[in-house]
């Protein structure tokens, strides 16, 4: 039963990731590619309907970790404490940048909320980045399973890590350019003309720094946490991961040359999900690694709760996911299309 | 105050009651929307249309600032209060999650809808996202309720091996009958927020004649449902909890009204201050044995002193506690007479012209936000020192990881965050009322003569 809560959330974090991540990333490349004030309406009315929504993933993770998993949820929440509250107070300036720039005809206004909106998606993705990094990595955990990580110790990768060191910062700068690329093809796929091409050339540039992060980090990984290659060892068919990862990274570029941005977006949303679902098979049965004693790592086992709530909680959790899928779709096909500026929609 | 456990509590107490204030007003405005789009629907009339939008324009701002304030709520029962997680989650985390599956989803997905979509889908689909958005409101309100209940009244759930909270019955946690009186007191209150702020816009307008067509349907809706709402919280939604925390929290109950010592026809305090180190209340207002009437319905029924509680069983801070459940109550009754008033002047088609009132009208809308916070600090504090009642002290329940430095570090870190959001919220909404419902854009009149000008 806890094998299932552990894929379910896996699912529901990586729905966050996808979803909120093309967003995350036309925030990224907002500057880049929308010049004038017109072309940034097109960027926000490309994500306006949807952000909300996505972000609610993450949330509906958070409380679903909280529900099957609560020592992990206490455990970590607050030995993230610090990085937890700038990612919350990135969040919020990032909500005020999209929602609240269009409510006042001036120029001042509008840049100061195109900046708002730009800074708090960077940082964003690397703050995400970072705490995947630190889940792989390992934190210092104690035999109460509590623990406390200041933001930076001395930058190296030890017993006593910060939350930034030279790996988790790496990966940092992967989900960076991972929301970067994800977010130019979602971009791409919605508008049309200056815009759509000046995405696509991000698209591609961002796609050589990925593949060079990608390879960096795979053998950064290993060096800092050879375990994870344990469950490659047992379960045999968890090969096909990094398969896909290489398919959904060689085809990207491609797709995106052949026009077809759509396809280039489902590629990249692969790319997202099989490394995450690596990540995840990797660390199982681990939630959190213990860098101090491996014996005082949270698993599914010793971080669940009770079973009778566990199998309760499968019954409403498929009716309330095949809701939330319903609207999402009704959703996504009421707005699908490529964006104009015609006078409803807003922003 | 540089103890971690002060840090905890106020970093608690500081982002929720922020955090509530807009919520309040979202699930108030959000049946009065529909209510709007039914009209315009049922009666095919386009300026209930174009109030709708204009309330909804409102909406949206206040509704992005709940969710962006709301966020850190779902977090900080892990950041802060890791320890409460760890025990309670596997009870108080089914109606938190379920939250997010069944409320938070809702909402998000029709939001979009709601405020971009008239034009494009259509009248009819337009009132099915007013409508959900109201539904996916409410929904989450209930959740969180149902979080709260079991803090106040824990039901449900069965201590495991390992010293946590297990959820044994998932039915007696939704449908604790706590979760359902709160539910509605709650929700009266929030009926209130919305409908004296429509009521005071609608005010405003006419005392300043302009916009006076939305004026009058604003005023007329918001006092009619202001009033019914406010004797819905005296009877039966008040009441009921009032005789819940009697059967169940009598230490707060005698802390609440300010009770030292056991009475039999016990009589109620209006205005007096308490004094805890000599256990009496100072220069007391009182309507005598009415207490005793009210929580057991007899006059001359006993009512339980703090005297009959040991002193840890206090609540820790009996003044705050006492003031917050007399404002709530106060102010719940000067509602009443106001709203009463306005609705008599109503029937008798004098209230447009009664300026005094619209003036009273338009200056009574903060009021309703005090109330509500009010009364959701007698709830916490009243359940003091217990953070799940009976079961687990709030200074067993904090982060003890997270040190006082830290916590205070993101303390200032919000408070700092929340004054900018304060100063942009209220310039935002001060721009929408200064628009008003006239000169939006979409008009698609169907040239019916509005009912309500011709005839008030």
């Amino acid at each position: 039963m806890e094998t299932i809560w552990f894929i379910l959330i896996t699912l529901m974090l990586t729905a966050y990731v996808v979803l909120d991540g093309f967003d995350l990333g036309a925030g990224i490349i907002s500057p880049l590619v929308a010049r004038n004030h017109d072309e940034r309406r097109l960027i926000l009315r490309a994500i306006g309907p949807v952000w909300d929504g996505n972000e609610v993933w993450l949330i509906a993770s958070g409380g679903a970790l909280f529900f099957a998993f609560p020592l992990l949820y206490a455990s970590s929440f607050s030995g993230f404490y610090l990085p937890l509250m700038i990612v919350l107070w990135l969040l919020m300036l990032r909500g005020v940048g999209v929602e609240l720039r269009s409510h006042v005809n001036d120029p001042l206004w509008w840049s100061f909320f195109d900046f708002v909106f730009s800074i708090s998606s960077l940082l964003l993705a690397i703050f995400f980045g970072a705490a995947i990094g630190n889940v792989v990595r390992g934190v210092p955990l104690n035999s109460d399973g509590y623990f406390f990580e200041a933001l930076w110790t001395n930058f190296r990768v030890g017993t006593n890590p910060g939350i930034l060191d030279w790996y988790t910062v790496l990966t940092g700068l992967l989900a960076l350019v991972t929301l970067t690329v994800h977010g130019s093809h979602y971009v791409a796929v919605k508008t049309e003309g200056e815009v759509q091409n000046r995405a696509r050339r991000v698209a591609f540039f961002g796609w050589l720094m990925l593949v060079l992060l990608t390879a960096v980090s795979l053998v950064a990984t290993i060096y800092v946490r050879p375990q994870i290659l344990d469950n490659f060892r047992i379960r045999l068919w968890g090969w096909i991961i990094p398969v896909l990862v290489f398919g959904a990274l060689v085809s990207m570029p491609v797709l995106v040359r052949k026009g077809s941005d759509l396809a280039a977006f489902v590629a990249s949303t692969a790319y997202i999900v099989s490394m995450l679902g690596g990540a995840a098979f990797a660390m199982y049965p681990n939630l959190l690694s213990a860098s101090t004693n491996p014996s005082y790592s949270l698993t599914i086992h010793n971080s669940k709760t009770g079973s009778y709530s566990l199998s309760v909680g499968l019954v409403w959790w498929l009716i309330g996911i095949a809701l939330a899928i319903g609207y999402f779709t009704f959703i996504y096909r009421s707005f699908r299309g490529k964006v104009v500026l015609d006078e409803e929609g807003g922003y | 105050m540089d103890s971690a456990l002060v840090i905890h509590r106020l970093h608690f107490a500081f982002t929720i009651t922020y955090h509530y204030l807009f919520p309040q007003l979202t699930m108030g405005l959000a049946p009065l929307i529909v209510i709007f789009k039914s009209l315009a629907l049922w009666k095919g009339d386009e300026r209930y249309n174009k109030a709708a939008r204009f309330w909804s324009k409102i909406f949206a701002i206040n509704f992005l600032f709940g969710v962006i304030t709301g966020i850190p709520m779902e977090f900080q029962f892990g950041t802060n209060w890791a320890r409460f997680s760890h025990y309670s989650g596997g009870v108080i985390a089914t109606a938190l999650a379920m939250e997010g599956v069944f409320a938070f989803f809702l909402e998000s997905s029709f939001l979009g809808l709601f405020l971009f979509g008239e034009k494009r889908f259509g009248q009819k689909v337009h009132w099915l996202a007013a409508f959900m958005v109201f539904a996916g409101s409410w929904i989450s309100g209930f959740f969180i309720i149902v979080t709260d209940a079991w803090m106040q009244h824990p039901v449900g759930y069965e201590i495991a091996g390992d010293g946590t909270a297990h959820l044994n019955s998932f039915w007696s946690l939704l449908f604790n009958e706590w979760a359902l009186w709160q539910y509605l007191h709650n929700m009266g209150g929030a009926v209130i927020t919305g409908s004296f702020a429509m009521a005071a816009t609608g005010a405003y307008y006419l005392l300043s004649r302009k916009q006076e067509e939305y004026g009058r349907l604003f005023v007329r809706t918001g006092v009619i449902v202001a009033a019914l709402a406010s004797l819905f919280q005296v009877f039966p939604s008040g009441d009921r909890q009032g005789k819940l925390v009697t059967d169940n929290q009598p230490a707060t109950l005698a802390a609440m009204e300010g009770l030292f010592q056991t009475e039999s026809g016990a009589s109620i305090v209006l205005v007096g201050q308490p004094d805890t180190a000599n256990q009496k209340l100072d220069n007391p207002i009182y309507v005598p044995k009415a207490l005793s009437f009210l929580t057991h319905r007899r006059w001359e029924a006993e009512v339980k002193g703090l005297n009959e509680f040991p002193r840890d069983q206090w609540p820790d801070n009996i003044p705050l506690l006492y003031y917050s459940y007399h404002i709530m109550v106060g102010l719940g009754t000067i509602f009443i007479l106001v709203m009463a008033t306005a609705v008599v002047l109503l029937w008798r088609k004098k209230l447009f012209n009664a300026r005094w009132m619209l003036w009273i009208v338009m200056l009574s809308f903060p009021f309703p936000y005090i109330a509500n916070t009010a009364g959701w600090i007698t709830a916490e504090v009243g359940r003091q020192p217990w953070l799940v009642y009976g079961l687990m002290r709030t200074q067993e329940g904090f982060s003890s990881n997270v040190s006082a430095g830290n916590g205070l570090f993101t303390l200032l870190g919000f408070m700092g965050m929340y004054t900018v959001l304060s100063i942009l919220f209220i310039i935002l909404i001060w721009r929408e009322v200064g628009h008003g419902p006239e000169f939006l854009g979409h008009e698609e009149s169907t040239g019916r003569v509005f009912p309500a000008a011709a005839k008030t």
